[in-house]
């Protein structure tokens, strides 16, 4: 494989600091050294490359924003973009095994969780020792959380939880599931171990998308769990939407980066297939194509930086993140269309890259809220009248 | 132990070579740069010598401003403090020039040893690593592959076209350091935070006096297309005969 060669049409590298740069590259070479000659393979037989978590937890991308006093490298909002951006160049599943683990797993343990929760888990899950996943999803309710059936009920100075959560990465690889419920009239997080009675997390399997991901249901049939499982900083659903935040704003990033991917090698694809005697790219229809692709990717690209910007200095708010997903999971897709097109028949081989990101991308722009559900959030922030129900 | 290591930071191996206007210089358009491929494992030795006897590391590199990027990944990767002797036209500068320049800050930084790549990437001299040490007077161990401190001495293994050399040489020596000597680290998300709080210095460098320029660069010819003397089996005679009396190496 040619090495990656990142379109930057209009110099955003000069906006970026050297830390940011050097973290993206760091994270780049570590991808296509290390990730790219492996994922193929895990994405045909349906299974998570689980070797590499030891080596994420060396770069450090698990909670790449989280103070270093709890273990993380505290790392600005820029360059962790930048990491999710890198990651899903790899692999919409890598990216989703970091953001999980980052985004909605230790990012509500520090953000709602007591002083113990945090000293107990995040270290261990910034090495990768201990894999988190988040349940937030139902079998029915996947636009409206709120609608949630999963219960916890007081029991002593414990709780007893049950319920179905479903569509839950990592669910089967994780040591610690957040699971939320709702307790006493409020929707609650819960810290679930593996291996706690009556809790399970079987895999889903037969997915054609997000194949090199684990993705599971979790069961728990009268699961009982101590009074210091309980999340105790965070109640209602802003407390699990305020975590998807997180993560919707590293798919901003992310799906950018399956969209370089795709452009990146749709490029080379088109510069060397000859045909008609002379390189695909020499003709209108393929020059057009690659033209309205470069030219959404850059916005997509101006945008995510922009909203990173915003992120660190406190002035993001969750309708500019879901502008920013929308937008972006929707141009990557759309990219990966174009590119898997430009590229005939060898655009379907796993030989090439451009198909996985296809697939994978067909879960992204539904998870993390749909294409259709951030148009109505975004509908709502410009009239003030919400068109949910 | 005071260890400094020296880069160069060189334009990447992707750049294409174009003859500026002048005449003299290539065009660096459309250039990117990284560290040169050999210095990035004389910061690794300086690395895994910290690491096996203490002291501190110490990155030093004539270049410009730019080569902050540079320095930083390095000190992510562990090194203590970077210098850069700031020159705006690094690449018209002759190896003496640059080593008499290098010599005079590693003196000034009180160092007990320098590695160095045995070569840089763009103008190939090979040159900067001995006459380091020659202006410093110090030992020179060239084309390392293998290296052993203890104490004020050492060991390396030099690997030449008649075979590996074993040699000793003692403190404070420049050693360059050849492909097989380690394999560079990767830095981590951490050591990319905890480089921001490390210094680096930018300084003019001590004027080294005159030296050799360039009158002019011209690449080398364009190659003449191949030819296919035949397919398969058939097209054996024709080759050997092409090889015979038109190459004439056969």
């Amino acid at each position: 494989m040619q090495p990656f060669r990142q379109l930057d049409y209009v110099r955003l590298d000069d906006s970026l600091s050297n830390e940011e740069k050097l973290a993206r590259d760091t994270v780049r070479d570590w991808v296509s050294e290390r990730f790219l000659p492996l994922v193929a393979e895990h994405f045909e037989a349906g299974t998570f490359p689980m070797e590499v978590v030891p080596e994420l937890a060396d770069l450090g991308v698990f909670g790449p924003t989280i103070p270093e006093e709890y273990g993380g490298p505290g790392l600005n909002n820029v360059a962790a973009g930048l990491i999710y951006q890198e990651m899903e160049r790899g692999d919409s599943g890598l990216r989703s095994f970091v953001s999980v683990q980052g985004g909605l797993v230790m990012y509500p343990i520090f953000a709602y969780g007591s002083e113990e929760q945090k000293r107990r888990w995040l270290p261990l899950m910034a090495k990768g020792q201990a894999i988190g996943c988040f349940g937030l999803t139902e079998p029915d309710f996947g636009s409206n959380p709120g609608g949630m059936l999963t219960t916890a009920k007081k029991d002593g100075t414990g709780w007893v939880l049950n319920g179905r959560k479903m569509w839950i990465t990592n669910g089967t690889v994780a040591d610690v599931a957040v699971v939320w419920a709702r307790a006493e009239g409020k929707i609650r997080g819960f810290l679930v171990e593996q291996g706690t009675k009556g809790f399970s997390a079987p895999e889903q399997k037969h997915k054609w998308s997000l194949r090199a991901s684990v993705t599971s249901e979790l069961v728990l049939e009268d699961v009982k769990v101590p009074g210091s499982a309980l999340l105790p900083n965070g109640e209602g659903l802003k407390a699990p939407l305020g975590c998807l935040t997180q993560a919707r704003y590293g798919i901003a990033w992310g799906a950018l980066g399956a969209a370089l991917a795709c452009f990146d090698e749709g490029l080379s694809y088109a510069k060397q297939r000859i045909v008609f005697d002379k390189p695909l790219a020499g003709f209108q229809i393929p020059q057009q194509k690659l033209a309205n692709i470069a030219t959404q990717i850059t916005l997509g690209q101006l945008m995510a930086l922009h909203l990173g910007r915003l992120k660190d200095d406190g002035k993001l708010t969750p309708a500019m993140v879901s502008m920013g997903k929308r937008n972006n999971v929707h141009l990557a897709l759309e990219t990966a269309r174009v590119v898997r097109d430009l590229m005939g028949a060898n655009g379907i081989s796993l030989e090439y890259q451009v198909g996985r990101h296809l697939c994978n991308l067909e879960s992204v722009i539904t998870y993390e809220g749909t294409h259709d559900i951030h148009t109505l959030a975004i509908g709502q922030e410009l009239t003030g009248i919400q068109a949910f129900r | 132990m005071k260890i400094v290591a020296t880069f160069k930071r060189v334009p990447t191996t992707e750049a294409q070579a174009k003859v500026g206007g002048d005449g003299k210089t290539l065009d660096p358009a459309g250039w990117q740069y990284m560290a040169s491929f050999y210095d990035e494992i004389a910061v690794e030795a300086a690395l895994q010598t910290k690491e096996k006897h203490g002291g501190d590391v110490t990155v030093l590199t004539l270049g410009p401003s730019e080569a902050s990027k540079e320095v930083r990944e390095f000190l992510a990767r562990g090194a203590d403090s970077g210098v850069i002797l700031k020159d705006a036209d690094p690449a018209a500068r002759d190896p003496r020039w640059t080593a008499k320049a290098l010599a005079a800050k590693v003196q000034a930084l009180g160092a007990d040893v320098v590695f160095t790549g045995r070569v840089a990437t763009d103008r190939d001299n090979a040159a900067v690593g001995p006459m380091l040490a020659t202006y410093l007077g110090w030992a020179c161990v060239t084309e390392v592959v293998a290296l052993e401190i203890s104490g004020a001495a050492g060991t390396a293994q030099r690997e030449t076209e008649h075979g590996v050399e074993t040699v000793a040489f003692s403190l404070p020596a420049v050693i360059t350091c050849n492909k097989g000597l380690n394999e560079p680290r990767r830095p981590n998300l951490k050591g990319i935070m905890a480089a921001k709080s490390k210094p680096i210095a930018e300084e003019s460098p001590s004027d080294a006096g005159a030296q050799a320029v360039v009158l002019s660069v011209e690449l080398p010819p364009a190659r003449k297309a191949g030819r296919i003397v035949g397919e398969g089996l058939a097209g054996v005679p024709a080759l050997v005969d092409a090889l015979k009396n038109e190459a004439k190496i056969l």
